[in-house]
């Protein structure tokens, strides 16, 4: 069942006001303008036992992703794919509001916003991933962390599982004897099958005025907030709106627009980190 | 895998005989349930769903209770019954997320500072599935809340808007949605227009999602003319009398 949240961050009323008025008049708390990200600081493969790994911190917002690779059987009605999970955990270091437990409503919304905008695009070549058509396949089991909630964070949950992805190697198969696979999980073979990039641009609303990229404190006072999934070639892979309020339809032209522009600079540093791994994988430094 | 049926035919009808702009058959009830303070039954085509709501009544545990507006609890479950597999009765992810999406569309237009202390519970039973289960379920929920009396700002319409054979359709179905390139769910509060729910499972061009907006807003509207010819029909039937 899901019910009106009652734990949400308390924010004495003076400031929420400020956040309000500031945004109305086109500014921010944090100085930032209107569509501009928080700083994106990233890690490649922090976690080298997983299959592929990444960290992304979106402004505090800190989001680890570890993909592992394992033998499985396919879904009966796909027989010649792999299979790709994406799960997401809200553990409870990361903010005073989580408990531990299975994962609540907004972390399963969070994954299943992630894994459809992976898997309408085919953003992973799914039938590349087959061992033994219709006995034997690698599942890619993709997990996202949240390890510090400030706000937004499936944006910084998408960018950190497009880097994991990219990230992950398929293990060897040493030998196949009658639908028995055996693999060398420390030799790596292959990059696993990627197709496109895919990012998403999550935009809050407040009586009409939009801000890219929210903090935690903002997202408290929006009205609403729409998520949208935007690949490389620039078409739309997903929307979910989540919030309270109702959106006019007449915004909806100029939220894509901005969601459409502002996916370019998040798809521009994918290339970069993706063309200099060496840059990216320095032991981390978490400040 | 079973061989993609013709989804989009030669006379540009659709699998079902449909115009692309044509809804399913609709049909509303309300004030079906003896116990639920308001309660409703909407098939959309072969889809049918029941909604019930109780409340505003006193929160159960207590300490849930909100000093300045009524709790609202909504729950959208799919009977094991209702799909050609059978469903586990336990929630699915699936049904969780739809909870939550259900739930936040309803809260933009329930006056729940009217009630503090109180829960207004919504329950949304999916009794067969052949798509459009969440759409149908919100206006289900919508109508219910109108039965139970509850003060909303307006009622919301559901209706999903589909990509199928490189087609927008309006009101997707099961076969439909399976098969397609696109599903676009939307819950629409025609009278103050604005949009309550929006999710897009699918890809889509720029121009696409337009005309996908547009057509979701004209079917949501036929819907929303019924929903209101629904009530009308059972509660001045109540005054004349």
């Amino acid at each position: 069942m899901s019910l009106t949240p009652t734990k949400q961050p308390i924010i004495p009323r003076i400031k929420r006001e400020t956040i309000k008025s500031l945004i109305k008049s086109g500014e921010r708390i944090d100085g930032r303008k209107p569509e501009e990200f928080r700083k994106i600081s990233i890690w490649l493969n922090p976690v080298p036992k997983a299959e592929g790994s990444a960290l992304v911190k979106l402004g505090d917002t800190t989001v680890m992703t570890g993909t592992k690779l394992e033998i499985g059987t396919p879904f009966s009605d796909r027989p010649d794919e792999g299979v790709l999970q994406v799960h997401a955990e809200f553990v409870p270091l990361a903010s005073p509001s989580f408990e531990p437990g299975p994962p609540d409503e907004n972390a399963i919304e969070a994954a299943r916003v992630v894994d459809r905008c992976l898997r309408e695009p085919r953003a992973i070549r799914l039938e590349d991933l087959v061992i033994i058509p219709g006995k034997k396949v690698w599942l890619v089991f993709n997990d996202i962390y949240l390890l510090d909630h400030d706000g937004n964070v499936i944006d910084a949950s998408m960018l950190s599982t497009m880097l994991s992805l990219n990230m992950a190697k398929i293990p060897k198969i040493v030998s196949i004897e009658d639908d028995n696979v055996i693999i060398e999980k420390t030799v790596k073979e292959r990059p696993l099958p990627i197709n496109l990039n895919v990012v998403t641009v999550s935009i809050g609303l407040l009586e009409g005025y939009m801000i890219v990229d929210p903090t935690l404190e903002e997202e408290t006072v929006l009205d609403t907030k729409i998520v949208v999934g935007v690949d490389e070639k620039g078409r739309i892979v997903g929307i979910q709106k989540t919030g309270m309020e109702g959106i006019k339809p007449s915004q909806l032209d100029d939220l894509i627009d901005l969601a459409l522009k502002k996916s370019q600079e998040l798809h521009s540093i994918i290339r970069e980190v993706l063309n200099n791994p060496n840059a990216y994988t320095t032991p981390l430094v978490l400040q | 895998m079973i061989e993609k049926p013709v989804l989009i035919r030669d006379d540009g009808l659709r699998h079902d005989g449909r115009r692309p702009d044509e809804l399913r058959p609709i049909k509303m009830q309300v004030g079906i349930l003896k116990n639920a303070d308001g309660s409703a039954y909407v098939e959309y085509g072969k889809t049918k769903v029941v909604a019930a709501v109780y409340g505003p009544r006193e929160v159960h545990p207590r300490h849930l209770a909100l000093p300045d507006r009524a709790l609202i609890r909504c729950r959208y479950h799919m009977a094991p019954f209702s799909t050609s597999d059978r469903k586990s009765p336990a929630p699915s992810r699936r049904e969780i997320e739809l909870s939550k999406v259900i739930r936040e569309a309803l809260e933009a237009v329930i006056f729940s500072e009217l009630f503090p202390r109180t829960s207004i519970d919504i329950f949304i039973e999916v009794l067969q599935a052949d798509g459009g289960t969440r759409t149908t379920g919100l206006t289900a929920a919508s109508l219910a809340l109108a039965d139970a009396g509850i003060p909303m700002r307006d009622l919301i319409a559901g209706v999903a808007v589909g990509k199928v054979d490189g087609v927008l359709v309006l009101d997707i179905d099961e076969l439909e949605d399976e098969y397609g390139e696109a599903d676009m769910p939307i819950g629409y509060a025609a009278s103050i227009d604005e949009i309550m729910l929006l999710q897009l499972n699918g890809v889509l061009t720029l121009e696409e999602f337009r005309r996908a907006i547009e057509l979701a807003k004209e079917g949501a509207r036929k819907i929303y003319d019924q929903m209101k010819k629904t009530l009308h029909d059972k509660y001045l039937k109540i005054i004349e009398k």
